[in-house]
């Protein structure tokens, strides 16, 4: 890479996110998609910690971080303000959040965004934990996962419940384009954050982003575990207009992966492994990718 | 012009003249007739602004932070549960230096969960980093907005303006409605230092460590002091063009010689007045002092006012529930390493909208008069209800 091209870096290098970080990855992707013209908003947690450490400041765009839980407020703030000043002229503005600040404590706030009908494209970098805090349980952490709040134990095999389908939720308020997305999968986003862009009125865009500490992978396996979650039917990438599904990256059946492959290299998922039982809890895990291939038409 | 209004409308209409560019609030009681004011403002053509339907008080307050940080005139309004659900975007708001302004229609806290007006709301966000003044009528009220405006601006600090609920809110009064030229060359458009475009990108809300942190709330301690003076200032400028003056950070009323002074804030002033307006006919010296801004905490002003006293009490409608009213402990800081200090007392009178009678000033007043031994206590308590609710507890 050029000098200049590092320069003209939107989210610049020097944060201090963890080596492999899927988040940084999926986030330098957004931005340099949607391009200069954007005012984002960024709800506490990673992104927000490892970008912008008093003084410095990863943005060469403008940026704000309120609180954990009013990104998308914050967002529907600036974008009534923008055209109540006049100054809508392209300017797009962008939610973004990871997936504690959207699916849990951000929920109310997406939603009466969502609603409302404000021209916002809300991205949610889908860690499957937070991330920020030490990798407690969220309403994305997959089931049986082990997290610091769902341990594993005598009496537990980690997470107990499944993903929260946020997708579905945020289509029936009627949102104008949602895309999954994965960091897996880069030129993937840029199409899908363009296209969101191409939209009027609400939008919403979850990236699957690998959180090497928190799944306990090795930092240079972040693609290929974004990959393998695709190929195994586990995080389906589809795109929804008007609440309708139009199109899904369809899984090739040499692509085609058992979520083993998936679960295997990740400590979060050691313990079905381990322990006598938890091929039973694997097999679980392949029915809800098995669903996915089948709900989605994956295959193809 | 002069017009017979309710205190919400009256604060709608002086809000409205002022120009927002956003208001976003959500409905509580007894806030809601202002935000239903607006929204018919609106919703007639009458006020230009972006108006957002918020799904809570926390997304009203997030709302106007993030239009306040893109450089518009941000307005929201709340009371009681609505302001403690905004708290953590109250400190959030004040950290970032965003000049929003806010009435807080001042109600009780639950619980008992109870609709009425106490200050024990806005009392309780004192610091949050929110300038802080306080209404005695209907009037001074609207003026208070058009001042806050113009102070927020000025010093990037937000303004609370707080007004008893129904007391204020829901009484009907003569109010003196500026024209719009009038507040326009009073209150400039907002030309905010900093807002989010990206024409200058800038980041705002960054993370600041243990290396930094400190220095940036000293910033924000130090802002805030300074902004006595302008608020001293801004409401000499608005008596000048106004003509109406009712007072900057603290205000004597028949205070001179008094050997008794009682301290307030809101609308128990009025009662307050016509009691001591008798006590002095009957020969009594007592005074009132009251206390407009809350926060920044007029100190020195407040030493200087009661320095001269023998007793002070302190009349409020809060607690700091296992010590005293809140305004009281604040007065007795005014008088720290000072050689003489009158025997102060607090009042906490008022609670959930119990009646403060002329006769509860009154009876406060004589017994400071002929006992001034420091106490602290609950005014105007039924004893009956009191009884029955402990046997309830038990
Ligand atoms: C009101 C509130 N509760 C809790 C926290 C602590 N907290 C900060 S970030 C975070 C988790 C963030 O997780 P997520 O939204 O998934 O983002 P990630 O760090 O994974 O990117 C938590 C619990 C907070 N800052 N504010």
């Amino acid at each position: 890479m050029s000098n200049e091209q590092v320069e003209s870096r939107l989210m610049a290098y020097g944060h201090t996110a963890c080596a492999g970080c899927g988040e940084a990855l999926a986030a330098r992707t957004v931005l340099e998609a949607a391009g200069r013209n954007v005012i984002l908003t960024n709800a506490t947690g990673c992104l927000e910690v490892f970008t912008t450490r008093f003084p410095r400041s990863s943005w060469q765009v403008p940026w704000i971080h309120s609180l954990f839980e009013n990104a998308a407020s914050v967002a529907s703030g600036i974008e009534v303000a923008l055209k109540a000043l006049g100054r809508d002229t392209g300017t797009k503005v962008i939610a973004q959040a990871g997936d504690g600040g959207t699916a849990d404590i951000g929920m109310g706030a997406l939603s009466g965004m969502l609603e409302r009908g404000h021209d916002i494209l809300y991205v949610c970098y889908d860690t499957e934990v937070y991330s920020n805090t030490g990798y407690q349980r969220s309403g994305l952490t997959p089931l049986n996962a082990l997290t610091t709040t769902s341990p594993t134990g005598k009496m537990s095999w980690g997470n107990a419940t499944r993903k929260k389908d946020l997708p579905a939720i945020v289509a029936a308020h009627g949102a104008v384009y949602i895309a999954t997305a994965s960091a897996g999968y880069p030129v993937d986003i840029q199409r899908k954050i363009k296209k969101a862009l191409s939209f009027t009125g609400p939008k919403y865009v979850q990236i699957h982003s690998p959180c090497v500490s928190g799944w306990g992978v090795e930092s240079h396996l972040t693609v290929r575990m974004a990959q393998a979650a695709v190929n195994s039917g586990l995080y389906p990438l589809f795109e929804m207009e008007d609440g309708e599904i139009v199109r899904v990256r369809k899984i090739k059946r040499d692509d085609l992966v058992p979520v083993d492959e998936y679960l295997r290299p990740q400590k979060r998922f050691a313990h079905l492994y381990r322990y006598p039982g938890g091929d039973e809890h694997v097999k679980q895990i392949q029915a809800v990718a098995d669903a996915n291939i089948e709900r989605y038409g994956l295959l193809g | 012009m002069r017009r017979i209004l309710e205190g919400s409308r009256a604060v709608a209409e002086f809000v409205a003249l002022c120009r927002p560019k956003v208001v976003c609030a959500y409905p509580i009681t007894p806030q809601t007739h202002i935000v239903e004011d607006l929204a018919r403002m609106l919703a007639d053509g009458r006020l230009d602004a972006g108006y957002v339907l918020a799904d809570s008080e926390f997304t009203a307050a997030s709302v106007v932070l993030g239009a306040s940080a893109t450089g518009a005139r941000a307005y929201t309004a709340t009371s009681s549960q609505g302001l403690l659900l905004m708290t953590e975007v109250m400190f959030n708001i004040a950290g970032m230096r965003l000049p929003v302004v806010m009435t807080v229609a001042n109600r009780a806290v639950s619980a008992p969960i109870n609709i009425w007006n106490d200050q024990q709301d806005s009392m309780s966000l004192r610091d949050c980093g929110w300038i802080q003044m306080y209404a005695e009528d209907v009037q001074e009220a609207g003026d208070m907005h058009i001042q806050a405006f113009e102070i927020a601006e000025r010093l990037n600090i937000p303004v609370m303006v707080c007004m008893d609920g129904y007391i204020l809110t829901h009484a009907t009064e003569t109010v003196d409605v500026p024209g719009p030229e009038q507040v326009d060359s009073y209150l400039p458009p907002f030309e905010p230092r900093f807002y989010l475009t990206p024409d200058d990108p800038i980041t705002l809300g960054s993370m600041a460590g243990p290396d930094a942190y400190m220095e940036i709330r000293m910033l924000l301690h130090q802002a805030m002091q300074k902004a006595s003076q302008a608020i001293v200032d801004s409401a000499a400028r608005f008596a000048g063009e106004f003509g109406r003056f009712r007072g900057d950070l603290v205000e004597g009323y028949r205070d001179s010689d008094a050997e008794v002074l009682l301290v307030s804030m809101g609308s128990l002033l009025g009662t307050m007045k016509e009691v001591v307006d008798e006590l002095r006919d009957e020969g009594h010296p007592v005074g009132i002092i009251k206390v407009r801004t809350v926060r920044p905490f007029p100190r020195n002003q407040l030493h200087e006012a009661l320095h001269n006293a023998r007793v002070v009490g302190v009349v409020e409608k809060d607690i700091s529930l296992g010590l005293e009213g809140i305004l009281c402990s604040e007065i007795r800081s005014a008088f720290c390493g000072a050689s003489l200090t009158p025997n102060i007392s607090s009042f906490v009178v008022g609670l959930g909208g119990r009646d403060v009678r002329k006769r509860d000033i009154r009876k406060i007043a004589l017994g400071l008069l002929s006992d001034d031994t420091c106490r602290v206590e609950m005014t105007g308590v039924d004893h009956e209800v009191l009884w029955s609710a402990h046997q309830i507890e038990d």
